[in-house]
């Protein structure tokens, strides 16, 4: 099996290379490429992201047909797609991190600026907080309600249907930290960092 | 709800880890990667290296040790100690450090983490104050505590904050190597200042001592020496911060 990391310059990808290598061990080969034939060929795709919303997406933007690539791997032809911070992010339709932005448009929804509550709340939102499993996903296989993950951010994703979402988090306000719509799974916290029940998770994704 | 977090911090100098251990069952007692391993395996939330090798021609061992405790820990790894440049923390992200901790060249020239924080994400950009108390108010020191710089820590704090710093890791001068606590005042006039995560540093003896770190504000609190000589392992800190209803990852 292939599973490709998409590699587009979105910041600091080392730890997720790292954890799905960990795990992969020799059940699935991991490919860290923006090359698009690769992509359409792979089994699986990881979509990283770091930074702001918009660097993302215009990261993206700058390589040639990528968008159109995972477009086609994801909704055409349906296959399992992770979406990783603000690769989940930009599954919404819009971002309000430094500009409006136009996002992939694959779960209708926004991506707007935690509300702090006037200071109350830190931002960013970061450490290790607990998931609230919301839907029975299988990317939640052997991962108990209320586990802990490290999460890293200050912008949420609110989906307009909430069925997709899996997990939330509770911060200044209920915050969504995964999401799961057919083929097409994203988390807000980072698996690459949160030690072993991440790793149990990445695990869950490459078994799929 | 989000927790507390607690940091070991281990110096390293020349790719090996400075201060003595007193664990058994070390195999090798100075190598940074196998010391951050045990700290991840007993619940450490992140791990944080201080890189002090004082040489330019060893300053690559550092790189070394990163990659490889990257590959076997998978819990957040902030680097820090003479990061400079975008070059630096571009390197340091690469080889598998989650953050990277600028102090001097942050007091030298912001647009150091103006720009790093735009190119990286100010997710990876902390800031890392050295202060040391100075009548009402408190003054940062630069290279690693030596150079006196004049600027008030405090009005520092919110300038950075609003360059992109992601966090700020406030150490008091005045109490770093005592074990006598954390400086709670220098803690308590940062974190209500700034809206970022503060990391309390410098001086921690006791477990109560994490304790009034968290109770001053700070989201998390780093230590060195009560986990390096075997004190306390990460574990009981934790219990015991959970018995005072701190609220930790167990």
């Amino acid at each position: 099996m292939n599973v490709t990391i998409v590699d587009y310059n979105s910041g600091n990808i080392s730890s997720v290379i790292n954890s799905f290598k960990e795990v992969a061990k020799d059940k699935a080969n991991i490919e860290v490429t923006s090359n698009l034939n690769k992509i359409k060929s792979s089994d699986k795709v990881i979509l990283p992201g770091q930074g702001s919303f918009k660097s993302c997406v215009d990261a993206l933007n700058n390589i040639k047909g990528l968008v159109d690539t995972l477009n086609e791997f994801a909704i055409n032809n349906k296959k399992p797609l992770l979406g990783i911070c603000v690769g989940l992010q930009m599954f919404a339709d819009i971002g309000y991190e430094e500009t409006e932005t136009k996002g992939l448009g694959w779960i209708s929804g926004k991506v707007s600026k935690i509300d702090n509550q006037k200071g109350k709340y830190k931002l960013p939102h970061i450490g290790w907080n607990q998931i609230n499993i919301v839907k029975d996903s299988k990317i939640f296989k052997d991962i108990e309600n209320n586990s802990h993950m490290y999460f890293v951010h200050s912008y949420e994703f609110i989906p307009e249907d909430e069925n997709v979402i899996s997990a939330t988090t509770e911060y200044s306000s209920n915050i969504v930290c995964s999401v799961e719509k057919e083929n097409i799974f994203g988390t807000q916290f980072h698996p690459e960092k949160s030690d072993k029940i991440g790793l149990q998770m990445i695990n869950n994704f490459i078994n799929l | 709800m989000l927790k507390n977090r607690i940091i070991p911090c281990l110096d390293v100098k020349n790719g090996r880890v400075v201060k003595g251990i007193n664990f058994v069952d070390l195999k090798d007692a100075g190598d940074p990667v196998e010391q951050a391993k045990i700290y991840s395996d007993g619940g450490a939330d992140e791990i944080c290296f201080l890189d002090i090798t004082a040489s330019n021609e060893n300053r690559d061992t550092i790189y070394d040790v990163v990659e490889r405790t990257s590959k076997n820990c998978f819990v957040p790894l902030t680097v820090g100690g003479g990061v400079r440049s975008i070059e630096d923390i571009n390197k340091l992200l690469n080889c598998g450090a989650d953050k990277v901790s600028i102090n001097t060249a942050a007091v030298q020239n912001s647009k150091v983490v103006e720009e790093s924080s735009k190119k990286f994400g100010s997710q990876c950009i902390v800031v890392a104050i050295d202060a040391k108390k100075n009548g009402d108010t408190w003054e940062i020191f630069t290279h690693g505590g030596r150079n006196s710089t004049g600027i008030n820590a405090i009005e520092f704090a919110n300038k950075i904050e609003n360059c992109g710093a992601g966090e700020l890791l406030v150490t008091s001068m005045d109490k770093d190597g005592t074990q006598s606590g954390y400086d709670i005042e220098l803690m308590r006039k940062i974190s209500s200042n700034v809206n970022i995560p503060v990391i309390a540093s410098g001086g921690v003896g006791t477990l109560d001592h994490l304790a009034e770190g968290i109770k001053s504000g700070a989201s998390a609190v780093l230590a060195a020496s009560i986990f390096h000589y075997g004190t306390y392992s990460v574990k009981q800190a934790k219990q015991y911060l959970a018995s005072k209803d701190i609220p930790v990852r167990i």
